[in-house]
């Protein structure tokens, strides 16, 4: 009974390119139009149409297999899945099968400050299938062709993930990757990004796999996480009570929890796969490859590196700040314009604003706060205009809307007293009031010099240049 | 009027002799005369009207070209906007086209005057027309035979004079078998050299519509307007068209013609033999050598094309659903009895049994066996054209077995229809164009002599059946009851 179990986990993962018409048709793949108001007669499968690959689509796939450093094939073949579905109108999906455009790469992941490599087995150019609907059809089902043919890359990788964890850390990464690159906008609600999991379990030490199942269209990197961990339980359970694993797909229903069985390996499908006769093999020459690796963005990775190396940022703030391009940007831009020391832009980026913005449940894209409003910000702090304290009154202030910094501290009047005339005074009022304390200080108690500090702030509504103070307070009570 | 060619037609649209309306108007009165050889599905008499009168505009303002105010017919499997097409099937019977294909496209911007739709085999699934729907079409040449397939209304109508010219389509003969069979000319180009878009897919990597006509000459017209790249087709190929009219006048001096020994075995009609070697004899007259060649592969191309063809057409067909469009069955109860009455009911015999041999072709485990083994004769059929073609300039031979054979005779044994299609599916796996001209006729009925020529050769197989018209006079004899 005290068997050690070991997870294997591999993501199959669908990415929607971000190409601004369909794979092979020349209709919108804008999200949430009227339905059926951007299917054209491709789309529709209508009889005698045939479809005509989107070269933005091949390009975009070719970004992504250099991105993960993998093998771009000169060659592939589009190869027709044969199945029956309402809402897939030619009765096929055309996908690629032996033949696929980027064959084997890679994703490193970090896990608990360990590096891991994920191999990746393939990525292929696919359409996707309308949407059948449900609600109000009076028992019927409405079918929304605006989605069918929209361009997918379908990412598998290998099955090289051990826990729930690493499979969603690979996703992430996965997710971020693909932000990064511009060829998917990730967003998880409209399903531009979405994933299936193969899971097994086996006795630790035993070389071979065990049986697999997989887990349909989790949408979600937190239902990632509970339905393969649920997942791993129940086949756990299966295992220990005496009973064997069937191959089988299962969906993940969110609001139960848990992992149903929607059809074994004996029912699956066969997809008939073969070239499909209306498209072209796909050829992809050096030129084409030159051509993209020449605009290829600087990936993550390298990203993260630099901002180690040139901001001298430590592992995490690199890490967080290059989760997303605009979040780098913005950290970027923030630094240049501020002209201020990075680690102090990567603390206030990293720290409050990101702080705001998750509160606000924000991307930092619609930040409230410009990055040249937040240099402005910090400029004044390195310039002692303000204290680090007020800075963060300011930055309330610039949360909230419509003014500078400097109109904030101006009309505030926060601006830093660094008169020592006026903090002169200040302190020796301080030390008329507190004779207590200043005896107790001078007797040894190093403590009290926190409560004079905070005496003379509070009077001076914590304007006064808090170095001034210290060094006026510690000259006074000697 | 019925029985003048393009050219003549045209020149006579220009002088005056006859105006457009009144050109049409004769053609639709024949096409109700003889509606009992069940050429078209359906007529569009007052589009074509309409069209006519537009057309004689056009010839006034003095800015036609050739085809402009021509009367010609579709076959029901190019899409037409607004306009029932059936592809000869139940499944599409109620199927208003809301697009034109890129055929019918070329045809309404050269001005051309379109008549109707016309019969044809269920989704060009058939050689002899029965399988359509609407019912057999009679061969004009004696009405008791079949016209061929599956352009058969097509042949038909060209034969009958009630279309002046027809498209067709050719997946395994089914331009140049009714061709023959009907004694009219029908040209299958090369592969790609026509857009299939918005032809029904039957069978996608042989499908290709071409001319069918009364001669060379009108079928250089017609392939003038029907040829070029279409952005809308990937597999349509973009070479340069060539004035195929200024080639129909080359001399044949030293054209070299192989015979493939294949052709003229066992099977072949004596009669069909005969007539093929006095039009062969004409072409040695008129300057050509002949040599005997060898295509040993030949004889795997019915077994391959039987393979491919349906593989094909099981997922080309699998949109016809009862979902969006089409027939669908009364009453569902749920998805799957949607699915299997709509299907069951909305396609024939033919259709049904070619989508159950690929499917089966295509199922796991089978694949390999019959699917890939398939590819790799066709693969070896085209080395054998090209190794042949790069000895002689055109192959030439029978396009059928026999002459016409009689309506009902063939359809309840599916292999032997298969059969009489052996001399022309090779030519569709190679991807070839391929030419039937009328070369006479065996105890009253046409016969078709087969050109074969290389990739993109259109400009000479029509150069060569135009110089046997202007030595023979086949191609101009009608029907009885119909000249």
């Amino acid at each position: 009974m005290n068997t050690q179990w070991e997870t294997v986990i591999g993501l199959e993962i669908h990415a929607q390119l971000s190409t601004k018409s369909k794979i092979f048709s020349g209709a919108s793949t804008a999200y949430g139009a009227e339905p059926n108001t951007q299917a054209c007669a491709v789309d529709l499968g209508l009889p005698g149409v045939l479809p005509v690959l989107n070269e933005d689509a091949v390009r975009k796939a070719v970004i992504f297999g250099m991105a993960v450093e993998a093998h771009i094939a000169p060659y592939s073949v589009f190869a027709r899945k044969n199945y029956f579905y309402p809402d897939l109108p030619k009765g096929y999906q055309i996908s690629q099968m032996e033949l696929p455009i980027v064959g084997i790469g890679h994703l490193d992941i970090d896990v608990d400050g360990v590096t891991k490599r994920i191999g990746i087995t393939r990525a292929h150019l696919e359409e996707d299938a309308g949407k059948s609907l449900h609600a109000n059809f009076h028992g019927l089902t409405g079918i929304d062709l605006n989605r069918a043919g929209t361009p997918l890359l379908e990412i598998v990788s290998e099955p090289d993930m051990r826990s729930a964890k690493e499979a969603v850390a690979y996703m992430r990464k996965m997710h971020e990757l693909v932000r990064y690159l511009g060829i998917c906008d990730g967003n998880m609600q409209e399903g531009s990004f979405r994933c299936d999991a193969n899971v097994s379990v086996r006795p630790k030490g035993q070389q071979e796999f065990g049986t697999r199942t997989e887990l349909k269209n989790i949408n979600s990197f937190k239902f990632v996480e509970k339905a393969i961990n649920h997942e791993i339980e129940r086949q756990i359970d299966v295992i220990e009570s005496g009973g064997i694993i069937v191959q089988e797909t299962r969906l993940y229903d969110s609001d139960k929890d848990e992992t149903r069985s929607m059809r074994s390996k004996e029912e699956a499908n066969d997809y008939r796969y073969f070239p499909d006769p209306d498209l072209l093999p796909v050829l992809v020459d050096e030129d084409f490859k030159a051509q993209i690796k020449a605009q290829l963005p600087e990936l993550p990775q390298a990203k993260k590196q630099r901002f180690k190396d040139d901001y001298a940022l430590d592992d995490e703030s690199a890490t967080i700040l290059t989760s997303s391009r605009p979040l780098a940007d913005y950290f970027e831009i923030v630094v240049k314009e501020s002209g201020c020391e990075a680690k102090m832009c990567a603390n206030w980026v990293t720290g409050d604003l990101l702080a705001a913005l998750n509160k606000a449940d924000l991307d930092i894209s619609d930040s409230p706060v410009s990055h040249e409003r937040l240099a402005g910000l910090l400029k004044r702090i390195s310039d002692d205009t303000i204290s680090g304290k007020i800075a963060k009154q300011v930055f309330e202030e610039l949360w909230q809307g419509a003014a500078t910094a400097d109109e904030v501290i101006e009309a505030k009047g926060l601006k830093q007293i660094t008169d020592t005339g006026a903090i002169e005074a200040i302190i020796d009022k301080i030390i008329a009031d507190n004779q207590d304390q200043v005896e107790q200080y001078r007797s040894g108690k190093d403590k009290v010099f926190g409560f004079f500090v905070g005496q003379v702030m509070k009077e001076m509504q914590g304007k006064a240049n808090p170095g001034e103070v210290n060094k006026m307070l510690k000259a006074k009570l000697k | 009027m019925h029985n003048k060619t393009i050219a003549e037609l045209a020149k006579g649209l220009r002088s005056g002799e006859f105006s457009s309306v009144e050109l049409t108007s004769a053609f639709l009165n024949r096409i109700k005369q003889h509606s009992s050889l069940n050429a078209y599905i359906t007529v569009t008499e007052d589009l074509a009207l309409q069209e006519a009168k537009a057309a004689d505009v056009r010839l006034a303002k003095g800015d036609a070209e050739l085809l402009t105010g021509i009367p010609v017919a579709q076959k029901d499997i190019f899409c037409t906007e607004g306009v029932r097409t059936t592809c000869g099937s139940l499944m599409l019977d109620n199927f208003i086209a809301p697009y034109n294909a890129t055929v019918v496209d070329k045809f309404n911007n050269a001005g051309a005057v379109m008549l109707g739709k016309l019969n044809m085999d269920e989704f060009a699934m058939g050689s002899s027309n029965e399988t359509s729907y609407y019912g057999a079409v009679k061969n004009p040449w004696d009405t008791n035979t079949v016209p061929g397939g599956s352009s058969g209304g097509s042949a038909a109508a060209v034969a009958a004079r009630l279309a002046v010219c027809a498209t067709g389509t050719d997946t395994g003969g089914s331009i140049r078998q009714p061709a023959a069979l009907c004694g009219i000319t029908g040209l299958k180009p090369t592969y790609g050299r026509v857009s299939r878009y918005g032809m029904i897919a039957y069978a996608s990597s042989l499908d290709q519509g071409g001319p069918m006509t009364r001669s060379a000459e009108d079928a250089a017209i017609m392939l003038q307007t029907m040829a070029g790249f279409d952005q809308k087709d990937s597999t349509s190929v973009d070479v340069p068209v060539p004035d195929y009219m200024s080639e129909l006048n080359n001399s044949l001096e030293g054209l070299k013609i192989g015979l493939p020994k294949e052709f003229f075995g066992e099977g072949l009609n004596s009669d069909v033999a005969a007539t093929l070697e006095a039009a062969i004899d004409e072409y040695r007259k008129l300057g050509a050598t002949v040599t005997e060649i060898s295509m040993p592969t030949l004889k795997l191309a019915i077994p391959a094309y039987y393979v491919i063809a349906p593989a094909e057409c099981s997922a080309n067909l699998s949109r016809f659903d009862g979902v969006r469009f089409g027939y669908r069955c009364e009453n569902p109860v749920d998805l799957t009895d949607l699915y299997t009455r709509s299907r069951g009911e909305g396609f024939g015999k033919e259709v049904k049994r070619r989508i159950l041999m690929g499917t089966y072709a295509l199922s796991a485990g089978y694949y390999d066996a019959y699917y890939i083994k398939a590819q790799k004769i066709r693969r070896l059929i085209s080395e054998d054209f090209k190794t042949a073609l790069s000895e002689v300039d055109v192959i030439m031979g029978p396009v059928t077995p026999s002459t016409a054979f009689g309506i009902g005779e063939k359809i309840g044994n599916p292999i032997e229809m298969y059969l009489s299609d052996i001399y022309t599916i090779a030519i569709n796996l190679a991807g070839l164009p391929a030419m039937s001209v009328p070369a006479g006729l065996a105890t009253g009925l046409p016969v078709g002599l087969q050109i074969i020529g290389n990739y993109f050769s259109e400009d000479k197989l029509l150069n060569i059946a135009h110089q046997y018209q202007q030595v023979t006079d086949w191609h101009q004899q009608a029907p009885k009851g119909f000249e």
